[in-house]
């Protein structure tokens, strides 16, 4: 008696708590702010700028959300993590979202019970040497030191890489990227290894990025995208489906500079279903009509905010490659809006 | 005669009977009902924690298990005082981790207690400079966050000292220490290592299996180190007896340098020096950066509160025992040594205890500089990559209690053995 009085009070607490879990919505309209957990600085990705503004790639995806919930793409609360501190920020509900270049992976989506909402980035691990070492193949680094941030799948993928192609290394482990590159300019490490866009974004802030190369071996997929807590599909779908807006405004030629205009409606219906003016998708997603206007017009579509922040045009010059529409030969692929 | 009156009144009280507001206006129950109350306070309390993290695994999903310890780690540890490898399990990684823990415990609470004794003791010398610049260290130490001392060591061996490759070439930037036997650079510290070419294998205890060499070296070292004792004693005795002290300084040499000399002719022990081979010196031994870091950061920061603590077991001996002992004809070196600082160590052990605890539990300060002790290996990497932040977190203040309680009990032991006996 007493047994099940404990079990039945149990489940009615963990009831209550589900459904407090369930109200992310909520909870950021209330707070009037999002809090997004974004790296603690990468060039390119997430890093405050000379006012400490927050720019960058991950940063736009925060700023979309924002806007889209909230109509204000300034009001987020940006919260670095490391890749130690990441997910427990998350399950604790410091953060609603992350937005910082993380891997999906079985076990983070099955046993740490993350919800990666979709890839806004198809990355690969790379090194990076300095050019004076002569390497110009990863399979010619047996016993060198390579510098590698903890707590991330990385520090997997070099173990398995060295132990499949039987060469040894002496793993220097660091917290943050911003360490990674001291040490790995002071020379206390041979090899920077991180993903590929990582390390085109730390060596456009050297003094001298062309004394550094970045091997032409890529060991692993790091599908990298943003992440949500298990068991809100409410909140899952607003984030999961303001990233495929993005996607898709950038196929459907809608642009921060033509979006006001073609939301008031065109002869497509498929982005008039995107932008609000046809159907009630808005309401679906418990937002008004006009939340992916908002969140294109924060900072543009997909390819508006590639080629701002990590594009050819800027000092990190990544090219689209895999992450180019599926229109151009690459994987960026939304779901259809219907 | 007064406690006569008292029990009067008392004992003439419980004639009235029990009635329930004694519980809280009569002297003899209220502390009871004050203390059941605050019981309950913190049961409810603790109840209610637990109640919390039920609900927010289930909440979460999670279950509560420690299977994850046996599931293939994944990752490397590049200090390993075992065998280990990728493949092992992350319970391995965390008794590696653990290890390493512990040896960086052992070598900063050396280094702080040399460092501590002779800082105290010099910081009282009449020699007004020595006296200042010891006062310059404890002050300067021991008001500077250890963190940051961690960081500014790991800084100076990464940024001040030369690469590997300046040691190549035909004119290298940089040379060896010591006719080529210690390289100093920005990845640490290679020094020689002793290797025997008749190894005589090695033991496996449970999950470590040490080198029967090396057990053998400690055994003979701690045998030689009790039969000079034994040999001091029997000279003490002669001494007490005759009044003429036995010469033992020949004794003593030969007992304590002698047998692990020949242990190491007859096991045909080599110094393996290290050498530049690709990336990275090969050979020797490797004292990475972040040990260095952690071993001079933590000795020197509590060096400075350990000779805080020499100087005030110093300072409450009286000056009387110090002018006995020179009235005695004793120079200030003995007396030191043979009045002063036996009594003193009374003062000195209780709070020692406290900053080896310390230091032990600074360690897990290691993630900075990169060290991979406990606190790195199975309390960052493993609850990362499994998701058991719970249950790693929980196993890891246990074994910190673990190790903390049982320096504090070993200490007490030591502490017990050298106070005054009182009879």
């Amino acid at each position: 008696m007493k047994k099940s009085l404990f079990v039945g009070a149990l489940a009615a607490t963990s009831l209550v708590a589900g459904i407090a879990q369930a109200q992310t919505l909520q909870a950021v309209k209330d707070r009037g702010e999002l809090n997004c957990g974004v790296s603690t600085g990468l060039a390119g990705f997430s890093a405050p700028d000379a006012n400490g503004v927050w720019q960058g790639f991950d940063v736009a995806k925060c700023r979309a959300v924002a806007a889209a919930v909230l109509d204000d793409p300034m009001a987020v609360n940006f919260v670095p993590t490391t890749g130690q501190t990441r997910f427990s920020a998350l399950a604790s509900g410091e953060v609603d979202m992350l937005a910082r270049n993380s891997t999906w992976t079985f076990t983070r989506d099955i046993d740490l019970r993350l919800t990666f909402v979709g890839t806004n980035y198809y990355d690969g691990q790379g090194f990076m040497v300095n050019r004076e070492l002569g390497v110009s193949s990863a399979t010619e680094l047996d016993g060198a030191t390579v510098c590698i941030q903890t707590g991330t799948t990385t520090e997997l993928n070099l173990a398995d890489y060295f132990r499949a192609n039987g060469m040894s290394y002496e793993p220097v482990p660091i917290e943050t990227n911003a360490e990674a590159q001291q040490q790995y300019l002071a020379g206390a490490c041979d090899v920077y290894t991180t993903d590929v866009s990582g390390l085109a974004a730390t060596r456009a802030s050297f003094e001298n990025p062309g004394d550094h190369v970045i091997l032409p071996e890529v060991i692993s997929k790091e599908p990298l995208g943003p992440v949500v807590r298990d068991g809100d599909k409410e909140w899952e779908g607003i984030v999961r489906w303001t990233l495929f807006a993005l996607i898709a405004a950038e196929e459907l030629g809608i642009t921060s500079a033509n979006v006001s205009e073609l939301a008031q409606g065109t002869d497509s219906p498929e982005i008039n279903r995107l932008l609000g003016s046809e159907g009630d998708l808005g309401a679906m997603l418990g937002l008004d009509s006009e939340w992916a206007v908002r969140a294109i017009s924060a900072a543009g579509n997909y390819g508006e905010i590639f080629s701002a922040t990590i594009g050819d045009q800027t000092p990190i010059g990544l090219a689209r490659g895999l992450n180019a529409q599926w229109t151009q030969g690459g994987l960026m692929y939304a779901p259809p809006f219907r | 005669m007064s406690s006569v009156t008292d029990d009067r009144t008392s004992s003439a009280a419980p004639k009235k009977g029990f009635r329930l507001s004694m519980l809280l206006y009569d002297q003899r129950y209220r502390s009871v009902t004050i203390q059941v109350f605050f019981l309950f306070l913190l049961m409810l309390g603790a109840a209610w924690l637990i109640d919390n993290t039920v609900n927010n695994l289930r909440a979460l999903g999670k279950d509560f298990s420690f299977a994850f310890l046996t599931a293939p780690a994944g990752y490397d540890i590049n200090q390993r005082p075992i065998e280990y490898n990728s493949q092992m399990t992350h319970g391995r990684a965390a008794l590696v981790g653990l290890l390493n823990t512990i040896i960086l415990a052992i070598l900063a609470c050396i280094l702080a207690t040399v460092l501590g004794v002779i800082a105290g003791v010099l910081r009282l010398s009449n020699n007004w400079i020595v006296s200042r610049l010891i006062t310059v260290y404890v002050e300067v130490f021991r008001n500077i966050p250890t963190l940051l001392w961690i960081l500014i060591f790991g800084a100076i061996m990464t940024e001040a000292m030369p690469a590997p490759s300046a040691f190549r070439g035909d004119d290298p930037a940089a040379s060896m220490l010591f006719n080529d036997a210690i390289a100093i650079t920005n990845r640490g510290v290679y020094i020689p290592a002793i290797h025997f070419t008749q190894d005589l294998g090695s033991i496996r205890i449970g999950p470590v299996a040490p080198s029967i060499s090396w057990l053998l070296v400690i055994v003979i070292i701690a045998a030689s180190i009790f039969a000079n004792k034994k040999l001091i004693e029997h000279a003490t005795r002669v001494q007490n007896a005759t009044g003429i002290r036995p010469k033992t300084w020949w004794k003593t040499i030969l007992i304590l340098i002698a047998p692990i000399t020949l242990y190491f002719i007859a096991l045909g022990a080599y110094l393996d020096y290290p050498e530049l081979r690709g990336f990275n010196f090969a050979g020797g031994t490797h004292l990475r950066n972040s040990l260095i870091a952690m071993w001079l950061g933590l000795g020197i920061y509590t060096g400075a509160f350990v000779a805080e603590n020499v100087r005030a077991g110093i300072l409450a001996i009286s000056r009387g025992q110090t002018e006995a002992a020179y009235a005695l004809g004793l120079q200030p070196g003995k007396t030191m040594r043979l009045v002063i600082l036996p009594q003193a160590l009374r003062v000195i052990i209780p709070p020692l205890i406290s900053q080896y605890l310390n230091i032990t539990k600074n360690t897990s300060l290691g993630l900075a500089v990169g060290y991979m002790d406990l606190r790195s290996t199975l309390g960052g990497i493993t609850i990362n990559q499994t998701g058991r932040e719970l249950e790693g977190m929980m196993l890891m203040m246990l074994i910190y209690l673990a190790i903390s309680l049982t320096i504090s009990g070993l200490m007490n032991i030591y502490n017990s053995r050298i106070k005054l006996k009182e009879r």
